[in-house]
């Protein structure tokens, strides 16, 4: 029971990692809290299924449209709902982008209803042992690593990438230095939502959703945050796949309801001891 | 002076909020949904009031919410198109007329409850206490329903409830709700009984439930009937109503080592859960679902419905006709089963589900009501209802008039159906038991 | 306290919120404008009593509809297994409330800014997480409260008025008592936290206990709130007790009249519910509601921070003795 089941939730963990890599990178650049981040793993997850149901097209194809459609999402909210209260306190930036969410659900609830979506996509399986493992979800948490890969080689060996670590570590002397503050942070929340839509058009390829499907992966994104260190990409991978473990060793033990228990229990606990994370380092 | 421009102010604001409350209370049709149609192809009840020149007209409204969006819609629909088929028959054939010579009609109310008890509460609220609704139809499933019949019995208000099994609903001290389906509670027994008729050397059983009031109930009845016939239960677990990855409990599954499987709980989850189990490759004998494979919709599973067994309180093949009637010593209403599916099929062009009958023989149970108390007074209605032990298209109609389970239906039985492939390789449904209903024998094991 | 009650802006507040509580025994259909004001007098109060920890203190609890639902289970648990009657059960739940906020509050309080909110989320998500699991509260199902329980209140039309003028004089004491902080030493206290944390303590204001306070405070309300609603309701479901939603849209109700002032949260909370019950049944604007009130949101965050009431206040000095 404990490998199959571990199997699935490192597999999963794959792509929660890479959603809460969304939230982690706009956290760690700009000190936000992007509160639309659910409601935009929602949109990923529509956008392949459009292209999917209505266009006939492959998903993984459909998601080199999500990718740019998430960037160009993520730049728009920057501007429109960000950008003016980006040194306001807290409270202004978790209220504008949960603003933000009320928008899109709103519209989103309107055009598409509450009712389940499922895209009907499958690749068979491939049996390890005893257990079958789709072939969406290998491919999925392969996509994952793939683009963790990307990420690093944009913002370690590109100059945009660069820019955006200069901003992150001192927004002041990057403006002094001729850096475009303003349009990097934007580009950083581009990137943030791309990566939340990234995973939740992955997602939509072996689980069924509605548009309020993204607030409970956004919730565990702020878990893997907290697990992996607000502010650290590679932390949220990590982070991640420990949620992933946690999900599939727990159920080994007790009745499967108890996960969510356990796991925001750890949140609070984890918040309240090391607010920068288990893994976290940067302060 | 300047004290008095601050209570000027005051006043000012006051009234202003005043004026505010009042609104709400007086164009309550200018704020009001436009009554939407649950679908498209429905007939307006015009042409024949002309013919009924005696007599008062008296318009009964029927007031209910539907799940025209969210987890319950499939099922929801078929119910709400089921009831309208009802509507516009009586509409159509001049409506009921009593003895005084008044011709009564109905018209109804409904607004979207998005298959949330939040807004089901809020929503009849509002049918009982502004839009004046005379009776009450309950939403689809029974944990919408709990909600809503407690609100009917707030304003004394009738309703009838279908799409709703759960027994719990019942033993709530309730007096003026009535059950049209087979209560929850014997769901799956007949499922345990067709087990030990195909496979008796199958010992170990394994319940995977959703954790609503409908399910938990029927697997809790089920649980101590398969127990006492010397079962062993070796997984008993819910899952949450919104659970997409079905991944940790089909590992149970397969720990367990159960031959059968039997649980779900309605038809999002169920269709979930039967894909993944076909996704995984799981080998499973024996498996049976609640709610989801009934629904022709099952069919789009494709391979992975192949198998599955489902409960349901009506299929169009059920032969219940007047001739049966008079050999149990019942008396026949309505229309025949097969009458039913082509005037539904020709209405919303798709077959007709349980769930659609229900809504239909909600329908059917308020006007036979109307007719036998010759009266709109819900005192005699009610009292008609309590009476009424009858025989429908649908199936035999009892309820329950002890104080301990008021409304409890206690007449109506189940069905059991499997998805299997014809010679031709489609996928069709077939009733496997009981056996003096059967259509074709069990596919088993499962493949 | 005399100087206190010779305040014009507390009359105008209390005499606001009185209007709506009167409104149902005015009205010709009394069920419907009962509902309706019982459902601006619920949020008036959740609002006010968030206001006294988000607009004094300056602490964003996202999660304080926590309160509302564990306060709701104790009661209602009380209610249908013991009898209790609706006004101990009440009480019962804003205790139990208001020991939860006191066992939180020395822990989370010490966190700040975004990760107290987060915190507070996480609070939230695993208490309904718990109650789920927990069976003496119905686990996953909940409880139904026995129609007989509305018998022994002389029927349901005599039950649901009780719990209507329950909540009306609850919402009464929280302006009451929310006006009573703003106008004390405590309340000065509070919003120098606010203004400054690190400041207020070398002032002398003994912040974490004035925090826990204030967490205590706007804890109490709504457990007494949430018996009230679910006992109106009948049944009570985790699903319906700790909707993260409805918290947030306390933070809304509270930044849209003005946090921090006493009479913003009341005129925000009725605002947002009027505009919410217009759109409701129009299944044109159902789900456009929640657009348009995001819309009305960012709005407000982005071009007056301060709410109607701040910004009335900022606007015309002068009426800065009316609106507290």
């Amino acid at each position: 029971m404990l490998v199959p089941s571990l199997m699935d939730g490192l597999l999963l963990g794959f792509v929660y990692g890479i959603a809460a890599m969304g939230l982690s990178l706009i956290w760690g650049v700009m000190d936000v809290i992007n509160l639309a981040h659910g409601p935009i793993i929602a949109l990923g997850m529509f956008g392949i299924y459009l292209g999917f149901t209505g266009l006939g097209l492959n998903p993984y194809l459909m998601l080199i449209l999500v990718i740019g459609g998430g960037l160009l999402l993520g730049v728009l909210i920057y501007w429109v709902a960000v950008h003016r209260v980006i040194n306001a306190p807290h409270l202004s930036t978790l209220l504008a982008t949960f603003a933000v969410n009320m928008i899109i659900i709103g519209i989103a609830t309107a055009i598409f209803t509450t009712s389940p979506r499922n895209v009907d996509f499958n690749l068979g399986g491939f049996p390890v042992g005893p257990i079958t493992l789709p072939w969406t979800r290998i491919l999925a948490a392969l996509a994952s690593v793939l683009v963790t890969a990307l990420l690093y080689l944009f913002l370690y060996q590109t100059r945009p990438g660069k820019a955006i670590r200069a901003v992150s570590d001192n927004r002041a002397a990057a403006e002094l230095m001729g850096i475009p503050t303003s349009w990097i942070l934007a580009l950083a929340f581009g990137l943030g939502t791309m990566l939340a839509a990234i995973s939740g058009g992955l997602i939509s390829t072996f689980f069924p959703f509605t548009i309020l499907a993204g607030s409970s992966y956004e919730l565990k994104s702020f878990v893997i945050c907290v697990l992996g260190g607000l502010g650290n990409p590679l932390g949220a991978l990590i982070g991640g796949l420990l949620l992933g473990a946690l999900e599939g060793i727990i159920p080994a033990f007790m009745e499967t309801s108890w996960v969510p228990v356990l796991e925001f229990v750890l949140f609070v606990l984890i918040l309240l001891v090391r607010p920068q994370g288990l893994l976290g380092s940067k302060t | 002076m300047k004290k008095f421009a601050y209570w000027i102010m005051v006043m000012a604001l006051l009234s202003a909020f005043l004026a505010g409350c009042g609104a709400t209370e007086a164009p309550p049709e200018a704020t009001m949904a436009p009554e939407t149609e649950p679908t498209a192809a429905e007939a307006e009840p015009t042409a024949a009031e002309a013919e009924q020149p005696a007599g008062e007209e008296q318009t009964m409204v029927i007031g209910f919410t539907t799940s025209q969006t969210g987890s319950y819609n499939v099922s929801s629909l078929r119910q709400v198109n089921g009831l309208m088929l009802w509507m516009n028959e009586v509409n159509d054939a001049g409506g009921i007329t009593l003895s005084d010579g008044t011709v009564v009609k109905f018209d109804y109310k409904t607004y979207d409850d998005e298959s949330t008890t939040e807004r089901v509460q809020e929503l009849y609220t509002r049918l009982s206490t502004e839009d004046n609704a005379d009776f009450l139809i309950s939403p689809y499933s029974s944990g919408l329903t709990a909600a809503a019949a407690l609100i009917a019995e707030q304003y004394g208000k009738i309703m009838i409830t279908t799409g709703a099994a759960s027994d719990s609903t019942y033993k709530e001290g309730y007096t003026l709700v009535f059950q049209a389906y087979t209560p929850s509670s014997r769901y799956l027994t007949g499922a345990v009984d067709l087990l030990a008729h195909v496979d008796p050397s199958v010992k170990q059983l394994a319940f995977v439930y959703e954790n609503d009031k409908f399910s938990t109930d029927v697997v809790n009845a089920a649980n101590e009937y398969a127990e006492s016939l010397g079962y062993e239960v070796v997984l008993f677990e819910g899952y949450d109503s919104e659970t997409k990855d079905f991944g940790p409990f089909i590992n149970k599954i397969l720990e367990s080592g159960a031959q059968a499987v039997m649980g779900g709980g309605h038809f999002q989850d169920g269709s979930t859960f039967a894909r993944q189990v076909h996704e995984k490759d799981v080998d499973m004998n024996y498996f049976a679902l609640l709610v989801a494979p009934p629904e022709p919709d099952f069919a789009d599973l494709g391979d992975a419905a192949v198998g599955v067994i489902g409960p349901s309180q009506w299929e169009p093949l059920a032969a219940f006709t007047p001739e049966s009637a008079a050999e149990a010593g019942l008396e026949w209403f309505g229309v025949l089963g097969s009458e039913f599916d082509a005037a539904y099929q020709a209405a919303y062009d798709e077959e007709p589900s349980y769930h659609s009958m229900g809504g239909y023989v909600a329908g059917q149970i308020l006007q036979k009501a109307i007719m036998d108390a010759d009266s709109t007074d819900p005192e005699a209605v009610k009292a008609a209802m309590e009476a009424m032990d009858m025989l429908t298209a649908y199936g035999r109609i009892n309820f329950d008039t002890s104080p301990e389970a008021h409304g409890l239906q206690i007449g109506h039985s189940m069905v059991y159906i499997q998805w299997q492939k014809d010679d031709a390789g489609n996928l069709v449904k077939q009733v496997v038991w009981p056996l003096e209903g059967k259509t074709a024998d069990t596919l088993y094991p499962k493949p | 306290m005399k100087k206190q009650l010779r305040n014009p802006g507390l009359w105008l507040a209390l005499a606001i919120t009185a209007a709506f509580a009167l409104w149902p025994a005015l009205a010709s259909n009394r069920a419907y404008a009962r509902e309706t004001s019982f459902t601006i007098l619920k949020a008036v109060a959740f609002a006010a009593s968030l206001n006294i920890l988000l607009g004094f203190t300056g602490y964003v609890s996202f999660g304080h509809i926590v309160f509302l639902g564990l306060g709701g289970y104790v009661g209602f648990y009380l209610m249908d297994t013991f009898g209790l009657h609706l006004a101990l059960a009440a009480l019962a739940g804003g205790l139990s409330s208001a020991i939860l906020a006191f066992l939180l509050g020395k822990a989370i309080l010490r966190l700040r800014g975004a990760y107290f909110a987060l915190a507070t989320i996480g609070v939230n998500e695993a208490m309904r997480a718990f109650i789920k699991n927990f069976e003496p509260f119905g686990g996953p199902i909940g409880m139904t409260l026995n129609f007989g329980v509305y018998r022994a209140y002389g029927g349901p039309d005599q039950a649901l008025w009780m719990a209507y003028i329950g909540t009306a004089l609850l919402t009464i004491v929280v302006v009451l008592v929310s006006f009573l902080v703003k106008t004390s030493r405590f309340g000065l206290g509070l919003m120098a936290i606010r203004e400054n944390e690190d400041a207020a303590e070398v002032m002398g204001v003994v912040a974490p206990n004035a925090k826990t306070w204030a967490y205590v405070l706007s804890a109490v309300f709504p457990g007494i709130l949430g018996v009230l609603f679910f006992f109106k309701n009948g049944n009570i479901e985790p699903r319906d007790a700790f909707v993260l939603h409805q918290s947030i849209e306390g933070i809304v109700m509270v930044m849209l009249g003005g946090h921090g002032t006493v009479l913003g949260p009341i005129l925000g909370a009725a605002a947002y519910q009027r505009l919410r019950g217009l759109l409701l049944v129009s299944p044109l604007f159902k789900n456009i509601q929640l657009a348009v009130a995001g819309v009305l949101l960012l709005i407000i965050i982005l071009f007056i921070p301060a709410g109607a009431v701040g910004w009335l206040r900022t606007r015309f000095s002068r009426l800065r003795r009316v609106l507290v």
